[in-house]
């Protein structure tokens, strides 16, 4: 089922507009280099996997996209990155309203030491959900959309920390999800979890994507999980002591026919 | 290893053991020693009378209603002054000045200077500077305030420590939902910092309530019921002293005032500890 779905959609992105434009994008800590001079485009609605070993930078990427990298210390970015019509790495930028925009799922999950409900309800708050019944509304349809609700409905005012990995990291989603983000970064999401919770988040993120028409970047260990979501896919890699983009295409490119040797290499599972 | 070495080896384990074990009982000891001393000679005290009469004849007589009054009091302006003096100072220190930020080794070294000045210098600090230069004479309110420089640091301190002890995965989850430093302050930092605070208020009241060198240059002596913050009052650690030290046949009234004085800390700690169960945060 899965697979039918990405085939459907791999079709259908190929003349979409561009959503985020990536252009010599670099990455230090205290001038010492993560990654440097990542450049490509990814179209909207579409799911782009980008995979690599461990160090090659993947998660330092994701955090530009969301400014994230902002709160990290002697964490410098330089580059362009356009996001529509918005240059996001314009200091000028309301990272707030971006970061709505933007959800973001991390690799730990890390619910708040709350409620399960108020987890939900405590970011809508923030961001102007005056209305008490609609923001029961909106925990009702997210749980629902992450499959939580019927495990958890019965005990929303318990400790978000009592859940298992698995609904902690669907918790997780579905609090970004409560803010209608137009755009999901995920940061190997499922690494953490047992086979059985990452294979139901798999599910999820494919369909909520077809619910939603989110687009997401997934960075991921797992190579037949990006084969059987992704889109599109990237490979980071690590050369001269720096992550660098070494591929970017159709997954089925990415996939079936890599251009380069290092991606034969790490899909045959020989190198990385 | 041969088996004279081990046999060796063994007794010397055991009279560690032995030691280990005699360390903390002969503390237990003393402690019950101390409080059974106590128990024993204040008890016959306490009624209800002692605590709501005042006290006559300098003390050897009567209750201790003024005292108790004023104690509390001086306490509820320490606590007034100093929390949100603490909770803010602990913010700078731990969200908003990095561990190698000047300013912030220069507040932190002088609050370590600070918790280790004896009481009395804070007394003739309060007295010059609270009751003469301020105008605020012998009074609840100079008392309270000196208290309240007192026990600055280690309330700063323990919060401080509650604050950096909130993983960093919280303040990114949370920017990452758009969610302002504020709200994140105040809704998922500041609750997971309580238990620190509160034991820092533990400690805090603790040292306050026992305190004579730094109230009697700045709350004064006088057994009068107060009736502002502006009177003199006598604290009970004050009141203890001065019946024990100044007045002959003292020592039983001594000895009741005591006992409430250590009521009162265990009664400080069971709801500290209460209240830190109640907001005490699993981080996993
Ligand atoms: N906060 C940080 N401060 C300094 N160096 C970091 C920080 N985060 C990551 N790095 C370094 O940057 C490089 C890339 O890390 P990361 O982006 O986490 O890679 P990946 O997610 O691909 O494993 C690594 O060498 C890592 O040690
Ligand atoms: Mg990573």
């Amino acid at each position: 089922m899965t697979k039918s779905i990405t085939n459907n959609s791999q079709s259908s992105i190929q003349d979409l507009q561009p959503l985020i434009q990536i252009q010599q994008l670099s990455l230090s800590y205290k001038n010492k280099p993560a990654f440097q001079d990542v450049t490509f485009s990814i179209p909207q609605n579409s799911i782009t996997a980008i995979v690599g070993p461990s160090g090659c930078g993947k998660s330092s990427f994701l955090t530009c996209l969301n400014r994230l990298s902002d709160l990290i210390p002697n964490c410098q970015v330089s580059g362009h990155i356009q996001l529509g019509t918005v240059n996001l790495l314009s200091p000028k930028i309301n990272t707030t309203a971006l970061r709505r925009r933007i959800g973001m799922i991390f690799q730990k999950p890390n619910p708040f030491p709350m409620s399960i409900k108020k987890n939900i309800v405590f970011p809508l708050k923030e961001h102007g959900f005056a209305n008490a019944q609609e923001r029961e509304q909106i925990v009702e349809e997210v749980l629902t959309d992450v499959g939580l609700w019927s495990e958890v409905k019965n005990r929303l005012e318990d400790s978000a920390m009592s859940l298992s990995g698995g609904q902690k990291q669907r918790l997780c989603l579905a609090r970004a999800l409560a803010l209608k983000p137009e755009i999901l970064l995920m940061d190997e999401p499922c690494s953490a979890l047992d086979p059985i919770s990452s294979g139901i988040v798999e599910d999820l993120i494919v369909r909520l994507r077809h619910k939603y028409h989110y687009t997401i970047i997934i960075v991921t260990h797992n190579l037949a999980q990006a084969k059987r979501i992704a889109d599109y896919a990237g490979l980071f890699w690590v050369e001269e002591g720096c992550g660098r983009l070494i591929e970017f295409g159709t997954a089925t490119q990415f996939f079936n026919a890599p251009e380069h040797e290092l991606t034969k290499a790490y899909i045959q599972g020989t190198k990385g | 290893m041969s088996r004279k070495a081990s046999s060796k080896l063994i007794n010397l384990d055991q009279l560690f053991k032995v030691v280990i074990w005699l360390i903390p009982l002969s503390i237990t000891a003393i402690f019950i020693w101390i409080l059974s001393d106590i128990v024993i000679g204040g008890i016959g005290q306490i009624s209800w009378a002692f605590l709501t009469t005042n006290p006559l004849d300098a003390g050897r007589d009567g209750g201790i209603a003024p005292i108790l009054v004023s104690t509390f009091l001086i306490l509820a302006v320490c606590l007034v002054a100093s929390v949100p003096i603490s909770i803010g100072t602990a913010i700078l220190l731990a969200e908003f000045t990095p561990n190698q930020n000047w300013f912030g080794r220069l507040v932190r070294r002088s609050l370590d200077v600070l918790a280790g000045v004896p009481s009395i210098v804070f007394g003739l600090f309060g007295n010059a500077f609270f009751a003469q230069t301020l105008g605020l004479g012998f009074s609840i309110l100079s008392g309270g305030l000196t208290l309240a420089c007192m026990v600055l640091p280690i309330l700063i301190r323990s919060t401080e420590a509650g604050l950096r002890a909130v993983p960093q995965e919280y303040r990114l989850n949370s920017a990452a939902l758009g969610i302002s430093k504020t709200s994140t302050l105040w809704h998922l930092l500041l609750p997971a910092a309580t238990p620190g605070l509160l034991v820092g208020l533990v400690l805090g009241l603790g040292r306050a309530i026992a305190e004579t060198a730094a109230l009697i240059f700045t709350s004064g002596y006088v057994d009068r019921m107060p009736t502002s913050l502006l009177d003199s009052g006598r604290s009970l650690s004050i009141h203890i002293f001065d019946l024990s030290m100044n007045v002959s046949g003292g020592d039983s009234n001594a000895y009741g005032s005591a006992l409430i004085l250590i009521l009162i800390l265990l009664i400080i700690n069971a709801i500290a500890a209460w209240l830190g169960s109640k907001y005490n945060y699993l981080y996993d």
